[in-house]
């Protein structure tokens, strides 16, 4: 985590938007990310971001909810108390198919929930800075970082030809903090109409 | 979870007016930035009334015992369990739209389904209350929990459908509970960012989890969400069989039949759609939602209701058929003499009137479409769905199978129907304050489908909508191609030169 400058380039359109992002790719900056207010199909691609591998994740935690569960109602009721229930098999898989079930849900949800919350760092009290408040409204915000060789003139004047309604330049920490770290955090006010 | 780009003219707009993103968001998120109304206050205090009643009915269950209510041997589970079945089975609608049509990749889903999954975990949390407490010694309910213990261990019976109950309900709780705060976070991050005062953008900070909307971040939710979907699906489709089990393993007349998990879940979900209705019709116009959520929302929640309760009749039926022809005489005195007559007939009427015969007048346009009739609807499947399951468990088991056994007419105490009552005590009392605090409608997924179905957006599909098939696959493949994306779900919206 560093204090770090930002070329910051506010779209309010998904058509312009896609074009801009293939733009800058092209021209070499360090795209370093775009945040938008709802999930924009195709984005991802569009950055060159690979697949996620959550699923996989969930697939493995429900794996492990599984096991466990067969497991241990078969220690339970073979090995550390054998209950004689109406005379029935001991071993009763069928009658277990229920809680290892739900054991399987139970795992991969939570699992891939929490999961999703590490990698993605979410959590109550931590805090992050907001390019722009208008980032999870309706603008899609894209930022560029700079590094010892962008000219941000440059990156600026590229941004506002690619279509960004607006562009500003941000010297901020990347990352994330927990705290009152952030002492430039303002409060909405509503845009302004021209 | 792609939804689909281009869409059909012929289709309704699932957003009426012309929206841009931000008046989706203003029109959502207006009600919690705004003091609440008189009429909020008014309908939250019944509803903390209620629940006080409720808590006070239970403290007198605890301390004196199930003697409080008017169980009896036989009838052992009287309304507690049919007050449980009720509710489990109106939360069931919640997941039904939020997994089942996200999977189906039904569009009109957005407008209802963060209400809905709300309504499933209150529903969930009311429903729990009433096998807990029929336990009698409600202290000792954490011994279900399979904990290594110092009486043995003595382990819970893993092969019991009481047990599976425990395992089925609470995990469905905790999945609930997780698909829809991780669906709430972008839209809790909004209504942080618009935050006007210190307090509510510390409290909407710290619950949206530093949400920023970064691309990567929304490819993992994306991923999270439609996995989450599959995992609830079987989910709700096991959680009413588990239900159901807790009759059908027995071998009471009446109880053991094969035909009742399907027959309980489509109930569930007849009884949860019906409640969803209930809930939005009142919540659309409270608060102007009428263009989120429209009549054409409503139409096709009215279909759902006129399949699965043709689906229920069809069930009801089936146990009438299967009674006679079983010639069991046990079987078939519990379905043709205590249940089509004797002493509760009149609950089985009324049960068939609500739940097979009303709603079939859904198969009109007209009153799919008609408001008032709708609402009036809701209530009559939900007082049908409550008799059903009164019909399934007293009737059932007032008569044993000693005619000297046979109960008296069994009628609720006042503190049997308060513990009732305060359940929705419980739910209106959380759902009131979900209504304020929460955004009912699911903001990121409206815009997310705004430019296909919002209805400024239709008119534009109207040069694809006369194109050539061949030119429009040609169009379509060029554009993905020219936008370096493999993503076939067809971004018409970015295609048009």
């Amino acid at each position: 985590m560093s204090v770090k400058k930002f070329v910051v380039g506010c779209f309010d359109d998904e058509k312009v938007l896609f074009p801009a992002v293939a733009k800058v790719r092209k021209a070499g900056y360090k795209l370093q990310d775009v945040y938008t207010p709802f999930p924009v199909h195709g984005l991802d691609k569009a950055m060159g971001l690979r697949d996620t591998s959550l699923h996989t994740a969930g697939f493995i935690y429900g794996l492990i909810g599984t096991t466990t569960a067969v497991t241990f109602m078969s220690w339970v009721f073979t090995k550390d108390w054998p209950v004689n229930i109406g005379g029935k098999p001991h071993f009763a898989l069928p009658a277990w198919i229920p809680i290892t079930f739900e054991l399987t849900v139970l795992c991969a949800a939570v699992g891939m929930v929490l999961t999703f919350c590490y990698i993605c760092q979410l959590a109550p009290f931590i805090k992050k800075h907001h390019f722009h408040p208008r980032a999870t409204d309706d603008l899609f915000v894209m930022v560029i970082e700079c590094t010892s060789k962008t000219n941000e003139n440059e990156v600026k004047h590229f941004l506002e030809n690619a279509g960004a309604q607006e562009v500003n330049v941000q010297v901020v920490e990347d990352g994330w903090w927990i705290g009152r770290y952030d002492k430039e955090q303002q409060l909405y006010r509503e845009p302004i109409v021209a | 979870m792609s939804l689909t780009k281009y869409e059909s003219q012929l289709r309704e707009p699932l957003v009426d007016g012309k929206k841009t993103y931000h008046d989706v968001t203003v029109d959502i998120v207006h009600t919690i930035e705004a003091k609440p109304t008189r009429l909020w206050y008014i309908g939250f205090w019944v509803a903390v009334g209620l629940l006080l009643f409720g808590v006070y009915s239970v403290y007198r269950e605890v301390t004196y015992g199930i003697g409080q209510w008017n169980v009896n041997r036989t009838i052992g589970w009287g309304w507690d369990i049919t007050n449980f079945v009720w509710w489990v089975g109106i939360g069931h609608a919640g997941t039904l739209i939020s997994a089942i049509l996200l999977l189906f990749r039904q569009g009109w889903r957005t407008g209802v389904n963060r209400a809905a999954e709300a309504m499933t975990i209150f529903a969930v949390m009311c429903a729990g209350q009433f096998p807990i407490f029929h336990m009698g010694r409600v202290w000792m309910a954490f011994f279900t929990m399979p904990y290594p213990n110092t009486r043995g261990p003595l382990w819970p019976n893993f092969n019991s459908p009481l047990m599976w109950d425990v395992f089925a309900i609470s995990t469905y709780f905790t999945v609930s509970l997780l698909f829809w705060y991780s669906g709430l976070l972008p839209d809790l991050a909004t209504v942080r960012d618009r935050a006007k005062t210190k307090l509510r953008k510390h409290l909407y900070g710290i619950a949206s989890f530093g949400w920023t909307g970064s691309t990567k971040h929304w490819q993992r939710h994306e991923s999270l969400s439609l996995v989450l979907a599959g995992l609830s699906t079987p989910l709700v489709l096991s959680v009413h069989t588990i239900v159901s089990f807790d009759f059908a393993t027995s071998v009471i007349p009446g109880w053991h039949t094969t035909i009742f998990p399907p027959y309980f879940v489509a109930g569930a979900i007849f009884s949860g759609f019906a409640m969803v209705q209930t809930l939005m019709l009142v919540m659309r116009k409270v608060m102007g939602l009428q263009d989120y959520i429209t009549l054409g929302h409503i139409e096709a929640m009215n279909k759902v209701i006129v399949l699965t309760g043709s689906i229920v009749g069809c069930a009801y039926l089936t146990e009438l058929f299967m009674a006679w022809y079983s010639m069991v005489p046990y079987e078939q005195s519990a379905f043709f003499e205590s249940r089509l007559s004797g002493p509760y007939g009149w609950s089985y009427w009324l049960m068939m009137t609500c739940n097979v015969i009303s709603p079939q007048l859904f198969w009109f346009r007209k009153l799919r479409r008609n408001i008032a009739f709708t609402f009036i609807m809701s209530i009559v499947v939900n007082i049908g769905m409550w008799f059903e399951r009164f019909v399934i468990i007293v009737t059932s088991l007032y008569r044993d199978y000693l005619p000297s056994s046979w109960s008296t007419y069994y009628r609720p105490t006042i503190w049997e129907v308060g513990f009732y009552l305060g359940t929705f005590g419980l739910f209106f009392t959380c759902f009131f304050l979900f209504a304020k605090y929460f955004p009912v409608i699911a903001v990121a997924e409206i815009k997310a489908i705004l430019k296909t179905s919002g209805e400024s957006y239709k008119d534009e599909m109207a040069p694809l909508e006369n194109e050539s098939a061949e030119k429009f696959n040609k169009d379509m493949h060029h554009g993905d191609h020219h936008n370096g994306h493999d993503d076939h779900d067809g971004d018409v919206t970015f295609v048009k030169h």
